[in-house]
């Protein structure tokens, strides 16, 4: 199977870049677009991005690492975050996380063995009255139980 | 047959849309025209899916709706009737001035928001100087609703006095504090009050562009807005001559990237500039040099979207409400385990008792409250011994409250405290932006140190009060700042889950 390396478009990198370079403060616009297009934010977008802004790839690798959202590798085909903060805690969503890892055979961040699932966790989804609450791609989702989760599951093919 | 259903992530979250295809489905099958709008949540969440029927002229709410209601519903005889929604007691009790319109109108309707008052403030600012703005805002009291409560009008003023070629108007929209929803649903139901709110911050201190720095955890959230931009944009609300004033202003709506303390203001300006959410140190204030070094008011959405009604209604108006120096209304989001959760606009100076147990229903399971938590991730738990505490800046402060961004989670007795509090330490350690050792090493500590005392070290208790203080007097924000708040609420008014541990360890 190529790696997810090895289909990356450089024009298309170059291109994405260039139609954001204009914004004030554009990195953090550049990289969501990035991860939006591949998936990841792909090694072979550092040198031309640094470029393009004048900084060094060591401070372009401090924003990066900074942030939760960006990733260097591919995830799953889904990504499940589940709200850790206290809103849902107080409704039983700490149990919730645990049970879904132990089904799952997940730690924190981690990837079914299909590629189906990554299980993340969030703090907040602003979801606090119809906790707990859980977001799977872009699309949220609250009141979730035992039995809800199930099928949130099944249905990412987990 | 005019029907109206939500499209606020909350009520799609427990299934609106889908009760919105059975609805449609329905009508098909009894050959009945409908018409579904959709519009932003009444903030009643236990009701949610809540539908709306226009029913002589008044809307009949049915709730919380499944989609098997969908044909009763549609019948008149649905079990889930509520009656007219405007009667409900939740929303009679509430004076809605910030929040006037969500779940009224279609937000991106600009003409449902004109037809309910919507542009009228920034008609009326765009006759007035930047100095009689900035005035009007300072006769309101209106206070920072981010959670530092600091006056805006005086923000407002320092940068319109503030000499500089561009100034700027970036609004705080990273609600990242758990039992906070308010900025969420503002934005999904009723974005134009944003826009108009920050239109008139722009007139009022000489800023011809704004962004709003919105958290990637809201999705919905960022899609109406950009939407609404656009719609706002195009109807010359925004752009280079906003209603024919001769004065230009225009919004970009920016995306964060999962980090909690870019809801610090100087995190945030870091961010927005493409760097490291690292907090700066201030002074130099933001207003003064902000985005760029340039002078930028930095405020909530709240605090932003509660602007039109003052220039609409008058500053006197919404200062008559309140109490003490917390004037005009406080937009309470009652959350966690309670019965009836939701969004509450109401006069400062309510008490907990009343918000948790009243409005609230207590518990969702039915077990006895132990305690809320107030303000956020940051905030006091507050113990049922103090919930007779007034809700307003200096009233709960006085009380070891931090009112914060008004958002409170109920507990219940099933509340593990020493678990609460060594979470906050975790989520410290996690969302530390790292520049100061009390919080980025302190945190960590502060977990470790709880941890001895579960198992039972109680000379562990001694040390994490001691390090509590460091974290406090030794951080440059909030972050670092205020994790003490909720551990030492807890180990001073819930002392048996931490001393308990030494028993449950022998």
């Amino acid at each position: 199977m190529p790696s997810p390396e090895a289909t990356i478009d450089n024009v298309e990198i170059d291109r994405i870049i260039s139609s954001h370079i204009d914004l004030e403060g554009p990195l953090l616009p550049i990289l969501h677009a990035l991860q939006d297009a591949f998936g990841f934010l792909p090694s072979q977008a550092h040198a031309p991005i640094a470029d393009a802004l004048n900084i060094s790839r060591a401070e372009l690798h401090g924003v990066i690492s900074f942030y939760h959202d960006f990733h260097n590798a591919p995830k799953g085909r889904h990504v499940l975050k589940i709200c850790r903060a206290e809103a849902c805690q107080s409704v039983g969503g700490t149990a919730l996380a645990e049970k879904t890892l132990a089904k799952l055979g997940l730690d924190w961040h981690g990837t079914t063995a299909d590629g189906a699932v990554t299980v993340e966790p969030v703090y907040c989804l602003g979801l606090c009255a119809c906790a707990p609450a859980v977001m799977i791609g872009d699309k949220v989702i609250g009141r979730v139980d035992a039995a809800r989760m199930d099928t949130i599951i099944s249905e990412a093919g987990a | 047959m005019k029907i109206t259903v939500p499209m606020d992530s909350a009520a799609k979250a427990v299934g609106a849309d889908e009760v919105v295809q059975a609805l449609l489905a329905a009508a098909k099958d009894k050959g009945l025209e409908i018409d579904i709008t959709r519009t932003g949540t009444r903030g009643m969440i236990w009701l949610e899916p809540l539908i709306e029927v226009e029913i002589d002229g008044q809307r009949h709410g049915f709730g919380p709706a499944t989609p098997e209601d969908a044909a009763a519903i549609l019948d008149g005889n649905s079990d889930k009737a509520l009656g007219p929604v405007e009667a409900l007691d939740w929303m009679k009790r509430q004076t809605r001035l910030t929040f006037a319109r969500v779940g009224i109108i279609d937000p991106l309707s600009l003409d449902d928001y004109k037809a309910h008052g919507g542009l009228a403030g920034l008609k009326r600012a765009a006759s007035m100087t930047g100095q009689e703005i900035t005035d009007e805002v300072k006769a309101s009291g209106l206070r920072g609703r981010g959670g530092a409560g600091f006056p805006t009008g005086i923000k407002w003023q320092t940068v319109h006095d503030a000499d500089a070629p561009q100034k700027y108007i970036v609004c705080n929209a990273d609600e990242g504090d758990s039992g906070t929803f308010a900025d969420r649903m503002l934005m999904e139901g009723d974005p134009f009050t944003l826009i108009e709110g920050m239109a008139i911050a722009g007139l009022g201190v000489g800023a011809t562009k704004g962004y709003v720095y919105l958290r990637s955890e809201y999705p919905d959230a960022i899609d109406v807005m950009r939407k609404a931009v656009d719609i706002a944009r195009k109807a010359g609300v925004l752009g280079a001559d906003v209603l024919g004033s001769g004065r230009a202003f225009d919004i970009e709506i920016r995306m964060g990237a999962g980090a909690y303390v870019c809801g610090e203001e100087t995190s945030l300006l870091n961010s927005l500039e493409g760097k490291r959410g690292v907090v700066r140190a201030k002074p130099p204030l933001p207003a003064l040099e902000g985005f760029l070094g340039r002078p930028t008011v930095v405020n909530n959405v709240i605090s932003l979207a509660t602007v039109p009604v003052i220039f609409e209604k008058g500053a006197q108006h919404y200062a008559d409400f309140g109490l003490g120096r917390s004037r005009g209304t406080v937009t309470l989001q009652i959350a966690g385990n309670v019965a009836h959760g939701g969004l509450f606009e109401t006069a400062f100076g309510i008490a907990i008792d009343e918000v948790v147990n009243d409005l609230g229903g207590g518990t969702l399971s039915g077990r006895p409250v132990k305690a809320v938590q107030i303000g956020g991730p940051l905030g006091s738990y507050m113990p049922v011994s103090k919930f007779d505490a007034k809700l307003g800046y200096e009233e709960l402060d006085s009380q070891g409250g931090l009112l914060g961004h008004a958002g409170l989670v109920v507990f219940d007795d099933t509340a593990d405290m020493l678990g609460m509090a060594r979470f906050a330490m975790e989520f410290c350690a996690v969302e530390s932006c790292g520049k100061c050792t009390p919080c980025r090493i302190g945190a960590v500590r502060g977990v470790e140190t709880i941890d001895r005392i579960a198992q039972g070290d109680m000379d562990a208790l001694p040390l994490l009060a001691d390090l509590c203080e460091t974290m406090k007097d030794g951080s440059l924000c909030a972050l670092g700042g205020f994790t003490p708040l909720p551990v030492m609420s807890a180990v001073t008014h819930f002392p048996d889950a931490f001393s308990h541990a030494k028993e449950a360890a022998e």
